[in-house]
């Protein structure tokens, strides 16, 4: 398959950590159905602020998949702040590179994270540098995420031959 | 279950059938004189070229010199909207179009509308049919061109092209019809639909790629499109694609003598494969009308899911389909096609075309809907979506 490298099509066809956490410490959603890629992060997180443990439910297409596999994998077993500190690129450098069209789904990765430390941060009062600035509700029509629902034909039409 | 390869992408394109290649490759060898050229390998050239153009009228009900061959079905609709806005252009500017028509078309309307014309864009019914009424109430003093799509490339659904054409006749407007996908699969006949332009391509009907042809009727003036030489009655400039055309001439003559059975077959094969997929899969739906429409379409919504991925996983079972989600797009918008007849964007990121051909078994489809049924489960219980929690 060329679209994709070996390891982006083997996490979409295995990928870790699916699934809900039942009583997460914090849970987040980024993007929407409309949008097309929508990824829901659950953690549970222990007393030395650690994530112990990461699921994620994502409607999206195989990169957004196979970055959300590798983003709850990258942020378990570290702490809070470490987490916070995972940037886009580095979860595109552990997916070994995505084709430049897909590489919004590793943006959404990347603030579904935010989103569910967040939650924590909300529910535990505890406040983080890495969060600063950062709002999970912000719309997302405004981000790079690449979702623009407004069709102006025939400007934007799609490539089904 | 044992793996297979499954072609299911026959709108997209065909495999070049044997006979095809077996006429085609004299012509890149011992016969690959210039046309133009006077002397015997020259002039056998150009008898195959004439035989393949009475082969590719006959199938359209056209004559022979009504036909024009191109580089593609692209460039034939480039010709026949943007030849036919230049061409009566003191009469007025305005040209009528519809929302769900292909890129070859929306995207020659735009540059037009560069140009300082007007194009309006028609809605379609939830069914995917422009509307007689629709397209009255569009029509206007200054309107020149009408081109509407006799089948559409993602749904299948047939246009009433000879009403439309009547409509147009009438008053004095020029007729096209995009028949690409057509052509091959229904009975298409210049004569009954009254068009005046009509666009057809090789490599939809099991000929290669790179070839394609505008039907011309008689006595319409359209201006040359491509300039140089003399060729193609010096409208089409450029020394033939000899090989491709006499590829396209067989193509046209096997797909004639085979048209009611295969479309029989086909329609056969769909029917089958949505009543399969409706049996094992729920939370579906079928988009566009299933009446008057291309016998080899089928274009489903898997509900909660994404298209993309379900192409990916197919893929690797070895079932090969079109998506209109979004993120298989270049431009990452969904499709346009299925976002006129009403379907939600949401619903747009999960559908698949299936499109079935001349090499398609019952077998094939049976190995596919298992496939669907273990792709959908999967990516369901992955999916942030379900129909508990809704879209």
């Amino acid at each position: 398959m060329a679209l994709y490298n070996d390891k982006v099509i083997d996490l979409l066809t295995n990928p870790h950590n699916v699934g809900d956490i039942e009583n997460p410490d914090g849970e987040g959603t980024y993007g929407s159905p409309v949008c097309g890629d929508m990824m829901k992060i659950s953690i549970k997180v222990d007393g030395n602020d650690v994530i112990t443990d990461a699921k994620f439910r994502t409607f999206g297409c195989g990169s957004a998949i196979a970055s959300s596999s590798i983003a709850t994998d990258m942020i378990i077993g570290k702490t809070i702040e470490e987490a916070l500190k995972i940037t886009n690129k580095d979860v595109l450098d552990e997916l070994g590179g995505l084709p430049a069209i897909k590489i919004h789904c590793s943006v959404l990765a990347d603030h579904a994270i935010k989103s569910a430390i967040y939650d924590y941060a909300q529910k535990t009062g505890k406040a983080y540098k890495g969060l600063e600035g950062f709002d999970p509700n912000a719309d997302d029509e405004d981000t790079d995420h690449g979702c623009d629902m407004e069709m102006h034909l025939p400007d934007k039409l799609s490539d089904i031959k | 279950m044992e793996k297979r390869q499954v072609y299911l992408d026959y709108a997209a394109t065909t495999p070049v059938k044997k006979e095809v290649l077996d006429a085609m490759l004299p012509y890149f060898t011992e016969n690959f004189g210039n046309p133009s050229s006077l002397y015997t390998v020259g002039q056998n050239a150009k008898n195959a070229i004439a035989e393949a153009r009475e082969r590719v009228a006959a199938l359209i009900h056209a004559q022979p010199q009504e036909i024009f061959f191109t580089g593609s079905g692209t460039e034939a609709d480039n010709w026949a909207v943007i030849g036919g806005a230049l061409w009566k252009q003191e009469k007025g500017r305005h040209i009528i179009t519809t929302a769900i028509e292909h890129h070859a078309l929306l995207h020659s309307g735009a540059y037009l509308e560069k140009q300082g014309f007007e194009v309006t864009y028609l809605p379609v019914n939830a069914e995917g049919f422009v509307e007689a009424e629709t397209l009255k109430s569009a029509i206007r003093e200054d309107t020149i061109l009408i081109s509407v799509m006799l089948a559409n490339n993602e749904i299948g659904t047939i246009q009433p092209i000879a009403e439309i054409a009547a409509l147009a006749k009438e008053r004095g407007i020029l007729m096209h019809t995009d028949a690409v996908q057509a052509l091959g699969n229904i009975p298409v006949d210049v004569q009954a639909l009254g068009v005046d332009l009509l666009s057809v391509s090789a490599h939809k009907i099991y000929g290669p790629k790179g070839v394609g042809a505008l039907y011309i009727r008689k006595g319409v003036r359209l201006p040359a499109y491509i300039h140089g030489g003399g060729q193609e009655a010096n409208r089409r400039a450029g020394t033939e694609n000899l090989p491709g055309i006499v590829g396209f001439g067989k193509a046209a003559e096997l797909a004639g003598a085979g048209l009611s059975e295969h479309a029989a077959r086909l329609q056969g094969l769909r029917d089958y494969f949505l009543d399969q997929v409706a049996k094992e899969i729920s939370d579906i739906r079928v988009n566009g009308s299933l009446e008057h429409r291309l016998p080899g379409n089928a274009n489903v919504t898997f509900k909660y899911i994404e298209g993309e991925a379900i192409l990916l996983l197919l893929d690797l079972a070895g079932v090969e389909v079109s998506t209109g989600s979004a993120c298989s797009s270049a431009s990452l918008s969904p499709s346009h096609v299925l976002e006129a007849i009403g379907v939600p964007v949401e619903e747009i990121h999960g559908s698949v075309r299936f499109s079935f051909g001349d090499f398609t078994t019952k077998e094939d489809l049976d190995y596919t809907v298992e496939a669907l049924k273990e792709t959908v489960a999967k990516l369901r219980a992955i999916s942030s979506v379900s129909k508990d929690s809704g879209f």
